[in-house]
This record gives structure tokens, sequence and C-alpha cells, in this order.
């Protein structure tokens, strides 16, 4: 280890210019244009109600007779709805971007709670040990035995249970956020509680124990900058899974409500209509979703490959 | 040995009591099961007898062991839709489920091994790399959305399969149905099957993919080449048998949560198995099933996991002295 002084941090863009990071994106051809991909439809989802061109969701501005149009290359298409329109007459690209928003809003807001729980708990674990390690662990080891899905639906049919007398257009997004946040926390709480081990028994902790610091200051301010790395890599790869998880509990009809479609819920609307043809309801949300899960899937992938020193 | 074996029991009993807690915490306080017999103008005293009869005064460690003395007798009580015994209910639908499970379970092994020997074995062909691509966009792909594609592709379009339901089936003894001995049977098996399995096919050929090309850099397999043995007993006799244990290990893992996936398939194709009847029950806050079947699942999870750990112990003594000492 050498103890002179780095040399003085060069700005931070140069910084980044300059490192394998950047060099391993421009080098990948499929990661480029899945970072494109994920940058259209972020955009679009954050500025849908400046690109829709009508608001799916005002009834003033939709109408049951424009129901079931066709894309608008297609017979009997309309040139005003360029996807076709949906069951009740909502136009379906306004309804894609709309709905992609509520997914990735869902997906984001689950996977954030998944991480701090997961980083709290992982962190309690790493740094205490003993007994509070042993119980946090020994629960983490029987919820990866169960599959996410199984998780997360029992937690909705539980929340659902304990508020009966909330409407379900108001609780729906904050009961898929928890059972996101709930089903998938295993995973952060394994790699902080791993690199924390490592990290309390390092000298810059005890010098910190020593000063007399509470634990709890000496976990948030000392370790927890030092194993936060690997968390981003989960978090992307985790944000794929969440909105797939999101999209199938709304698929399975207990999540978000057709009043406020996600893309899981204009499937499973466009699924009904399937069998008479009417392909354009399920096929362009479809299209949408697997391009998202994919390209931030790839993201991931190149990310966790980037940020591992061992495959340089 | 023995010791072992006691300590992984003991292990997966503790397991199995905590996932009983959860069920019975569901059962008695989410919803409350006296609300769901009587109704708003039943008198406060007929309330507090029923309350009594139930034997919800009881303190809560009688209750719970009351709880799981009758789910060791399968009695998991009554549906709240239903108004008939859960698991009447659920042995009616286990063998829809249990079939499609055992199909897409031998469909991923049948083609995920075959698939992942060939791109171990011709890794720049450009057949090994489209399975490649495949297998990512299996991963990639939310199961309900290649369930409805190949709806679309071979029921609506082509009409060449049925798209929902199981066929005729045929019963043997006394409750178990079978769709494997009708022609309309095993025709409504095979989209739901490859709609359930191919997120386990990926990830078996990957898997086998892997292993098999660590184990070809092996100096058993460098040895089996100098004693001049055909490239095909090399590659089938020597490396693929070696990939075969993990690989089998995983796919007995998986099994568990292919049932617990089949949740989302059996909607897709409105397959009369468990987890449709699981999914209502999510809808209508039914806890009663939803405890039940959750008890079903953990204990599926908890004996495939101890089997598979036994098993493993046998095999390799090493494992027995590791798993022992933590």
């Amino acid at each position: 280890m050498s103890l002179t002084t780095p040399p003085v941090a060069a700005s931070r863009w140069a910084r980044f210019r300059d490192s394998d990071i950047l060099a391993s994106f421009l080098k990948s051809k499929v990661t480029m244009a899945a970072a494109f991909v994920v940058l259209m439809l972020f955009v679009g989802a954050a500025f849908s109600p400046w690109l829709a061109p009508t608001n799916p969701f005002d009834p003033a501005s939709v109408f049951l007779s424009d129901s079931m149009i066709p894309p608008a290359w297609q017979d009997g298409g309309d040139p005003r709805f360029i996807l076709g329109t949906d069951d009740q007459g909502r136009d379906l690209y306004s309804a894609i971007l709309y709905g992609m928003r509520v997914s990735l809003i869902v997906g984001g807001l689950g996977c954030l709670l998944a991480a701090v729980i997961g980083i709290t708990l992982g962190l309690l674990a790493g740094y205490l040990g003993g007994r509070v390690d042993s119980i946090i662990m020994r629960i983490a080891d029987v919820q990866l035995t169960f599959p996410a899905i199984l998780i997360a639906l029992l937690i909705d049919g539980v929340v659902r249970g304990l508020f009966k007398n909330a409407s379900r257009e108001d609780t729906a997004i904050y009961v898929l956020v928890v059972s996101i946040g709930l089903s998938f926390w295993v995973q952060y709480a394994r790699t902080i509680r791993g690199s924390t081990l490592v990290e309390r028994n390092k000298d810059y902790v005890m010098a910190a124990r020593l000063v007399g610091l509470p634990a709890p200051l000496i976990m948030l301010r000392h370790v927890l900058p030092n194993v936060i790395g690997p968390v981003l890599v989960i978090l992307t790869i985790n944000l794929g899974l969440a909105v797939i998880t999101e999209a199938t509990l709304s698929f399975l009809g207990v999540g978000l409500p057709p009043t406020q479609p996600s893309l899981g819920t204009l499937i499973s609307i466009g699924n009904r209509y399937l069998f008479s043809g009417d392909w354009w309801i399920v096929a362009f949300p479809g299209v949408t979703l697997a391009a998202l899960v994919l390209a931030v899937n790839l993201l991931g992938d190149w990310l966790r490959d980037a940020l591992n020193p061992r495959l340089r | 040995m023995l010791a072992f074996i006691l300590r992984r029991l003991f292990q997966s009993l503790i397991v199995m009591l905590s996932v009983a807690l959860i069920a019975f915490a569901m059962f008695r306080f989410v919803g409350d099961p006296v609300n769901q017999i009587v109704s708003l103008d039943t008198p406060a005293e007929q309330v507090r007898q029923i309350r009594q009869s139930l034997g919800l005064d009881d303190p809560f460690l009688v209750q719970f062991a009351r709880y799981i003395y009758n789910a060791a007798r399968l009695e998991f009580g009554v549906s709240y839709q239903f108004r008939l015994p859960v698991i009447s209910l659920l042995g009616e639908r286990a063998p829809a489920t249990l079939e499609l499970a055992f199909c897409s379970a031998l469909f991923s092994l049948l083609v995920g091994i075959p698939m992942g020997v060939y791109t171990a074995l011709n890794r720049d062909s450009w057949l090994a790399k489209l399975f490649q691509a495949i297998s990512l966009i299996g991963i990639s792909l939310p199961t309900f959305l290649i369930g409805i594609l190949l709806i679309y592709l071979f029921s609506v379009t082509l009409g060449w399969l049925p798209s929902f339901g199981r066929g005729d089936v045929v019963k043997i003894g006394s409750w178990w149905t079978t769709g494997l001995l009708t022609v309309s049977g095993l025709k409504a098996l095979i989209l739901p099957s490859i709609t359930l399995g191919l997120f386990q096919m990926t990830l078996i050929m990957r898997l086998v993919r892997a292993e098999m090309l660590e184990v070809l850099r092996a100096d058993y397999i460098k040895f089996a080449r100098a004693r001049g043995l055909t490239t095909r007993a090399v590659h089938f006799g020597h490396a693929l048998k070696n990939t075969l244990v993990p690989v089998i290990t995983i796919a007995g893992l998986q099994l568990g949560s292919i049932i617990a996936f089949a949740i989302i398939t059996e909607t897709v194709f409105q397959w009369p198995g468990m987890g449709q009847l699981f999914l209502r029950s999510v809808q209508n806050v039914d806890i009663p099933i939803m405890a039940a079947y959750l008890m079903l699942i953990s204990f599926l999870f908890v004996s495939i996991n101890l089997m598979v750990d036994l098993l493993y112990a046998m095999v390799d003594p090493r494992l027995r002295a590791t798993v022992g000492a933590h």
C-alpha cells in the first residue's frame, strides 16, 4: 500500500473520461443500444403528460365511440390514434406512456424500499453479529427459498386484508411498493453483511469506536460509505425484476386497477380481447415491457462486469 | 452422520414452525374469523359465544398449538368464499398442478440439457449464439407474456392447440384426475408446460453450459483424450456425466418454484389448479386458503431441501464435516 498522497484530483469529468467504465461502455454496441432504449423509455415515462397526445385518464377526453380502433396503418385505423385504442376508447400510445410511468415509479420505489430494508438489516447483522446476525440471516435464508412473486402475492393479500376499508385505487401503489420491497431485500442484506463483516475489523472502525462514537453513527457514517458500492449493481439488476413483478401482479389482477393502469394492467386488459383478433391492445404494451426489461437487464449485466475488477 | 441428519431435521422443523406461525398469524389476525361467520346484526352475546366455541379466547400459545395440531392432520379450516373445507378444495386441484409441474420440469430437462451441451461444445457456431440469445430473452420476458405469445401463435393464429383448460381428463382412483391419457388432455398440456418450463430451461441450459466448460478443462478429460478415447466417449461418458450432479440438484430445488410459478401459468391458461385457487383467495382475501397454500408449499420446499442436503451428505463425506461445523 502506498502512503503517498494521491495526485491532486482531476475534475470529476476528466476522471470519468479516463476511466475503464466509459471505455468498456463505448466498446460494447449492445450496451450502448440498451442504454439508448432505456433512456428513451425513461424520458417517455418522465414526460408522458407532455408527450402523450391525449390524457387517457381524463374522462372528458375519452369517448366510448372511439373504442377498439386498430392502429393507424391498418384498415379502419384513425390517424388520431397511432397505436389504436383499447376497450374504453383510450389512446393506446398515451396509455402506454402513462402506464410505463406507473410501472417505473412502482418498480423503482419498490427497489429503493428493498435496498433500504436490506442495507439496514445487513449493516445491523454484520456490525452487531451474534444473535441479531443469526436471526436476520435465518429469516433471509428462509425467505430466499420462496420465489419473490409468491411472497409478493401473500403480502398483497395480507395488506389488503388489513386495510379492507380503504379504496383500492388509493392503496394499490403503496401495497405494490411494500410487496416488492419486502420480497427483494434479501440480496442487499447478504451483500452488505458480507462486506460489513470485513470492514468491521479494520482500523478506522476501531478508531471510531475508541473515540467513543455511538454504534449507529459508526455504521452510517463510517461503514456504510465503504460497503455501498455493490448495491448499485444489484439495484440495476433488480429494477428489471421489480418491473416484471409489478407487471405480473397487475396482470394477475391484484396490482394496479384499470383506472390507473400500468403496463401489466394494459396487457391484462388486452389479453381479454386477444381471441377476437384485437391484437394491438396486448401487443404494444407487451413489446414495451419486454424492451424495457431486456434493456435494463443488459445494462445491469454490463455494469456488473464493468465494475468487477477481476473481469477487466 | 446421525447427528447431522438430526440437526438438519431439527432445522427444517424450526423453519416449518416459523412458517406455521406466520400462517397462523394471518389466519388469526388478518380479518377476524368471527366476522366472516356472523352478520352485522348478530347480537353481541351470540358473537361472544361463537368466539368462545371457536376457542378464540384461549391464550395465544394454546391457539397456535391447536392450529399446528390441525394442520398436521391437514385440517386448515373452511374457506370463506366457498364454505368448503380448504383441504378438499386444494386436493381436488392438486393433480392438475402437479401434472403441469411434472411435464414442464421434464420439458426443461429434455430441452435444456442438450442445448447446454451443444452451446458448450460448439461455442462459436451461430446456432449456439442463437441459443444464448434465446436464453437471454427467456430470462427477461415475464412468464405471462410468453404464455400470451404462445396462445396468440398456436391457438388464435394457427389453431393447433387449445388455449385454456385441461381437455378431457380420466379419473384414476378416488381423487386423482389425469390429462395424460387422452389426446385432448395431452394437447392441452403442451402450451402451459412450455410456458412454465421456459425459465427453468434457460436456467438449466446456462448451468450445463458453464459446468461443461469447467469440466472440459479438467485433467481427467485431458487424460481421457490422451488415452485415445473417442471424442464422443469423452464428451458424453466423462464430461456430461460429471456435470449432471449439480444440474440435477438445481433442477430438484427448482421443482418447488415451478409449482409456485404455476400461479401465473395457470391464470394465463385458465388451468384448474391450486395456483388459480390461491390467486382467487388473494383477490378475495380468503385467508384460510392462503395460509394452507403457504403451509403446503413450504412443506414441499423444506422437504426437497432436506432431501437434497441428505443425499449430498451421503455422496460427499466432506460436506458432513463442514455443515456440521457451524
